[in-house]
């Protein structure tokens, strides 16, 4: 099993270089390591984004919430920032990771005290969230003469060579390799959505963990709230609509099953590069911007007709889920 | 999630008496939710209570509602279609560029069923054929169906129609009676026949219940879910023609993230998001309530997405309250 997942992000690694080199020769440029930082640093949020969604997919979830949550968050620190210019950013950024993680906590006690299901909780709470970023708004923007320098600031300045909100996206990603797999934690979402029924019989209590799962996605979401607002220097409501699927398509595309238990941060990380890739490319080798959704739904197709293949021969499930039978075709 | 080991199940020897049951039912109780809000509206608004209000508060719902009906048959067998209003942005899309170059109302009206029934065949094939999960299967095709529109379209729009096709959304039947409202009923019958009172329907509730028994049983279970994407398609393209005839142009934003309204309009009617249960009859109540609160808010000034809020609470409120009632009848 180790082998055929590390086939597969070795396979992404393959298409994405093999992109690279085919888009260079139609712009040459494409692949300098200049453009490629652009790239990195531009689909960096998306990354963190689909780094939450992968661990509540693991768990045999689905949050479609982030992005709403993203609004809201963007929003609440966006008018602190212009109301208050004197907390400091640090403060700002605390504050944007607590509500983003309090607004995941709230999916997460749903499903796991009330056993609501997931699809149900974070589809409710998608239009509460972004409601309530209409009501703390009034439906105003807040624009970039409103918000402080530092505010604005701060993701772009470089350090080494590389924008913070890439080094920010970098530390996420490490971080998120290392809880996957070397913490208790990352061990028990793999379980909880793997084999629900052994996880339980193994000690693992499968809801807590789906719990820890979405306020860690919620978390990651807030954060990206202000990193979001800072980026493009606007805090409305309709900031990032629909961007929820772009993350479970990241996901998908990283080969990281959506019947939980199968996936790595390696293929989240590589998903979320090759949309941002695919979304970069098109200007430059002159297809209308209007195809890149099309392109992705093709995509996000022949990567689960791909999953699918690979899934089929993962492994004999020894302790059946009781409550849901395995079903063999 | 402990249930999971050690589920308690209590068979109890009676059922209860046949009012106590029907009482306690989900579609009374959202029944009496949705009496509640028509009160509540007509007295918070004098505007309320006049048949020309009504009959266009209706327009909020019935297009929707048609979609949900097939969706709320995809649930109960377990899968989900989350490329609806995608289907929609293409039938009209391809509506759009037919009227264009002069076909007719009842040529772009097959236009409209077809490019819908074309694509819930796509759906199909990819998770009844190839096995796949409908969930990202849809999401898939959602990119791709809207992405195809917006390939057409760009930033621009159709707008040319045919006098004759503004019928389908702007039409009336008989006095305050529209066309899209008795397509509604009619559907809404149609749909309860065909999943309470046939072979067909009953097919559906045990592959929603087990798969695993149904197949055992000799139910074709991938040849139902085919024909139930087909099913959904073709109410996407359905409602479609009412929504392009009714706003008379198309943008390839058009009806964007219905596809989330008419789950949660599913959801509420009491359809278990898990399969296996629910009635064509609570959806039909459920698209009475959600058209009631938005109309309702809509009278008082209560600005599209603050309705939303109120539509979420909605959702997991009706379906939390029953849930930590019966926890509670529980620990007693």
């Amino acid at each position: 099993m180790k082998k055929l997942l590390r086939n597969r992000e070795s396979l992404l690694v393959m298409i994405i270089a093999i992109m690279i080199a085919g888009f260079a020769t139609r712009a040459p440029g494409f692949a300098a390591p200049g453009n490629l930082a652009n790239i990195f640093n531009d689909t960096s949020i998306l990354i963190i984004l689909a780094l939450g969604q992968m661990t509540v997919i693991l768990t045999k979830s689905i949050d479609l919430s982030v992005a709403a949550n993203l609004a809201f968050t963007g929003m609440a620190v966006a008018m602190t920032n212009a109301a208050y210019p004197d907390v400091p950013l640090a403060l700002l950024i605390v504050m944007a990771i607590g509500i983003g993680a309090f607004l995941g906590a709230i999916n997460g006690y749903l499903i796991w005290a009330l056993q609501i299901p997931p699809i149900v909780v974070t589809l409710g709470t998608l239009t509460i969230y972004r409601g309530m970023a209409f009501v703390l708004s009034g439906g105003g923007w807040v624009n970039a003469h409103q918000m402080t320098q530092s505010f604005l600031n701060a993701p772009r300045l470089p350090v080494l060579g590389l924008p913070i909100l890439s080094w920010v996206a970098i530390i996420i990603v490490v971080g998120a390799w290392f809880v996957m797999t070397r913490l208790p934690f990352g061990r028990a979402a793999y379980a909880s959505g793997g084999n629900p029924t052994a996880a339980v019989y193994a000690g693992i209590d499968t809801g807590k963990t789906r719990f820890f799962a979405f306020m860690l996605s919620g978390a990651l979401a807030g954060l990206c709230g202000y990193l979001w607002v800072s980026r493009y220097a606007v805090a409305y409501v309709d900031v990032a609509i629909g961007f929820e699927l772009d993350t479970v398509a990241a996901c998908v595309i990283g080969g990281i099953s959506i019947a939980g238990g199968v996936g790595s941060v390696a293929g989240a990380l590589l998903g979320a590069l090759f949309l941002g890739i695919i979304k970069n490319a098109l200007p430059v080798i002159g297809i209308s911007p209007f195809a890149q959704m099309a392109i992705s739904g093709v995509v996000i197709v022949l990567a689960v007709v791909f999953n699918a293949r690979a899934e089929r021969k993962v492994g004999r499930i020894i302790l059946r889920d009781r409550a849901a039978p395995e079903v063999s075709p | 999630m402990n249930e999971a080991v050690s589920t308690k199940r209590v068979i109890p020897d009676r059922l209860g008496n046949r009012t106590s049951r029907l009482l306690a039912s989900w579609e009374v109780l959202l029944f009496g939710v949705a009496v509640l809000i028509f009160i509540f509206n007509a007295l918070a608004s004098p505007y309320f209570l006049n048949a020309w209000n009504l009959s266009d508060a209706t327009f909020n719902f019935t297009e929707k509602a048609m979609i949900a009906f097939a969706m709320a048959m995809l649930v109960i067998s377990g899968e989900i279609d989350l490329s609806v209003a995608a289907i929609i942005a293409l039938a009209s899309t391809a509506m759009g560029a037919a009227a264009q170059i002069g076909i007719g109302t009842p040529g772009l009206v097959a236009i409209g069923l077809g490019v819908g029934l074309g694509c819930g065949a796509v759906n199909g094939l990819l998770v009844s054929g190839l096995r796949l999960p409908s969930i990202v299967v849809t999401i898939g095709t959602m990119s791709l169906f809207r992405g195809i529109s917006y390939i057409v379209l760009g930033d621009q729009a159709y707008g040319k129609y045919p006098e004759s096709f503004a019928f389908f959304g702007q039409g009336y039947v008989a006095w305050v009676l529209s066309f899209e409202f008795v397509l509604f009923g009619v559907l809404a019958v149609l749909f309860a026949i065909l999943l309470h009172a046939t072979n067909f329907g009953r097919q559906v509730f045990v592959i929603g219940n087990n798969e695993f028994a149904a197949r055992f049983s000799g139910i074709p279970v991938e040849r139902v879910k085919f024909i139930l994407f087909l099913l959904t398609g073709l109410m996407s393209g359905v409602a479609a023609v009412c929504l392009t005839s009714r706003l008379g142009s198309t943008r390839p934003s058009i009806a964007q993230g219905w596809e989330l309204e008419v789950v949660t309009m599913v959801v509420l009617g009491g359809v278990s998001i898990l399969g296996g249960a629910g009635t064509i009859g609570g959806v039909v109540i459920a698209a009475f309530v959600m058209g009631l609160v938005t109309f309702g808010l809509g009278l008082l000034n209560v600005p599209g997405i603050v309705m939303s809020i109120f539509v979420g609470l909605l959702l997991i409120i009706t379906i939390a309250v029953p849930i930590i009632v019966r926890r509670i009848r529980e620990m007693r």
